[in-house]
């Protein structure tokens, strides 16, 4: 005892853990790729990548396979969300450190923490029931109404108003990334010593001209990293999207057309894939997916390890 | 004694953090155009006190005041006090340099653009400042750069430059140059000398020899009590409390 088994326990440490630390950090990711990868070959053969990335078509009768109409929706259900998510996300956060008072701070956190919690397949039974037809009855109808004189905005609300569309998915997408990444920008905002922020106050700087000038500028970084981590979650969510996507592979010419994802696509059509290459299509989809996730979360740890070095300046 | 000029009275003065009493029964004046030091051990409120000038305990939540500090005939601890004009006329510089995240220009400039100050008048005031704050000829190469790019003395004298831009009456300094290498300290301390001929300044320090070079009163406190406040000289020769010749002799502290 003693001696030899603080010893062991530093082999242990030293080789055990860090084995598993290699292997799911940077293994694991990779051999998910390998895996995608090789489930995708029959796919690749086929439709190579240039054609399988610009074809629209999504044929599985005549197994004729493009990704374009799922890589669109994807981006473009995302982008809207974050758009949305981002301006509501940045004020929760400038409320709760700057301007709320501390018993009402606490609660606020919480609350917003506890709408992550939410599973995400009840943010689409409740977009699929309740949202929709709000959408559907009251508020695209408006929408057409107000962007109707607008030229390019009338065409972006053009068509027929069904509630399952690109713009109620994108709805409820920010709604549930707007915790994420309201928590995410508040913890930037918390990374301001408070001597920075007095400093602006000991020059007359009202409330506002703080957070505008000194807390803003000071956490750009870190901003833009929380949106583009909650963007990783955006291009990753299936359940809600599922229910209000309507599961079309079209590219959507309006806002109120009906559309799909990757992972609409992929979590609808699996259990129908009934030949290889339809199956290995799906793969090569997926493979999109997560070339797609892992670019956007490198850009991310990017973006927070530059304002990491700002702060150990 | 010479001709004195009240610039702040401080009357009975109580601070709380919450229901704690920081700061207890504290009266002093603070002479315009001359520099006064608050010394004493840590956690003896020096800093609490320097605090109460401006009112930036106000920032958080469940600090109060009780007492009076008049300041231009006004007890500023009153409620109906403007906090951002008073803190306009009141500067302050911190422990460590906290340039603002944009250019030396966009810095110096920045108390002076939140007034309405534009155009010509706004370099001028900015290169007076940065003169006055002896840092004009190190950077008036490079005004567009990032304040970061400057080192930590240089970081504080821009700081400065930044405080008194703006044309405060007076200048609260938390410790400046407790940070600093001893270079950088005695440029900080000759422009603290230097900038008394315009700014009252009240100085919180803990290096004794930094408050007997500097200041022209001395002010000591201990858990929360001034004990003794007069003249820097008298003070540090022949001070009027045990307690306070002890410290300045090094007995404790």
């Amino acid at each position: 005892m003693g001696k030899g088994f603080s010893y062991l326990i530093e082999i242990f440490t030293k080789y055990f853990l860090g084995f598993w630390a290699v292997f799911t950090g940077l293994l694991f990711p990779f051999v998910v790729f390998l895996i995608l990868l090789y489930e995708s070959k029959l796919a690749i053969q086929n439709f190579g990548i240039i054609n399988f990335l610009t074809s629209t078509e999504w044929d599985p009768v005549r197994e004729s396979f493009g990704a374009l109409p799922m890589i669109v929706g994807t981006l473009i259900s995302t982008l809207i969300a974050i758009l949305l998510a981002a301006p509501i996300s940045i004020g929760i956060a400038i409320f709760i450190t700057e301007l709320a008072p501390s018993w009402l701070k606490g609660i606020f956190t919480t609350t917003i923490e506890l709408l992550a919690a939410i599973p995400s397949i009840i943010y689409g039974i409740w977009g699929f029931l309740v949202f929709a037809k709000y959408m559907r009855e009251d508020i695209e109808p408006l929408l057409q109404k107000i962007f109707s004189p607008v030229p390019i905005l009338s065409q972006l609300f053009s068509g027929n108003p069904t509630g399952i569309d690109v713009l109620t998915t994108s709805i409820v997408l920010s709604i549930m990334i707007i915790p994420f990444m309201s928590s995410v920008v508040k913890d930037a905002f918390n990374l301001v010593p408070s001597v920075m922020k007095e400093s602006a106050y000991g020059l007359g700087a009202t409330k506002w001209e703080v957070v505008k000038d000194v807390v803003i500028p000071y956490t750009a970084s870190g901003i833009a990293g929380g949106l583009i981590l909650s963007t990783g979650r955006a291009l990753g969510e299936t359940m809600a999207v599922t229910f209000l996507a309507g599961n079309v592979p079209q590219i959507p010419k309006s806002l109120l057309e009906p559309f799909t994802t990757i992972t609409v696509a992929l979590a609808n059509q699996f259990t129908e894939a009934d030949t290889p290459l339809y199956l290995s299509s799906l793969f090569y989809l997926s493979l999109f997916l997560f070339l797609i996730s892992f670019g956007v979360l490198i850009l991310a740890k990017l973006m927070i390890l530059r304002i990491e070095k700002k702060w150990k300046k | 004694m010479e001709d004195k000029k009240v610039e702040i009275e401080v009357k009975s003065l109580n601070f709380y953090y919450g229901k704690d009493l920081a700061l207890k029964n504290i009266s002093m004046k603070v002479y315009h155009n001359k520099v006064t030091a608050l010394i004493g051990p840590s956690g003896c409120g020096k800093t609490t006190f320097l605090r109460c000038l401006n009112r930036m305990h106000d920032l958080y939540v469940g600090n109060r005041y009780e007492g009076e500090i008049i300041f231009e005939g006004k007890n500023i601890l009153d409620k109906k006090i403007d906090l951002i004009e008073l803190r306009a006329k009141i500067g302050m510089v911190f422990q460590k340099p906290t340039p603002f995240p944009m250019s030396i220009f966009d810095n110096v400039a920045y108390g002076l653009k939140l007034k309405g100050i534009k155009g010509s008048e706004l370099k001028d005031r900015v290169e007076a400042a940065l003169k006055d704050a002896a840092l004009w000829d190190e950077v008036k190469d490079r005004l567009k750069e990032s304040a970061f790019s400057l080192s930590g003395g240089q970081q504080q004298r821009l700081c400065i430059a930044r405080a008194i831009a703006v044309e405060p009456k007076v200048l609260l300094f938390d410790e400046p140059t407790s940070a600093l290498d001893p270079i950088s300290t005695a440029k900080i301390e000759d422009l603290i000398v230097e900038l008394k001929k315009k700014i009252t300044i009240v100085i919180v320090t803990h290096n004794m020899q930094q408050a007997a070079r500097t200041s022209d009163y001395t002010a000591f406190m201990y858990l929360g009590e001034l004990i003794e406040v007069g003249p820097t000289e008298k003070i540090f020769t022949n001070p009027d409390k045990k307690l306070t010749e002890d410290y300045i002799t090094g007995r404790f502290g």
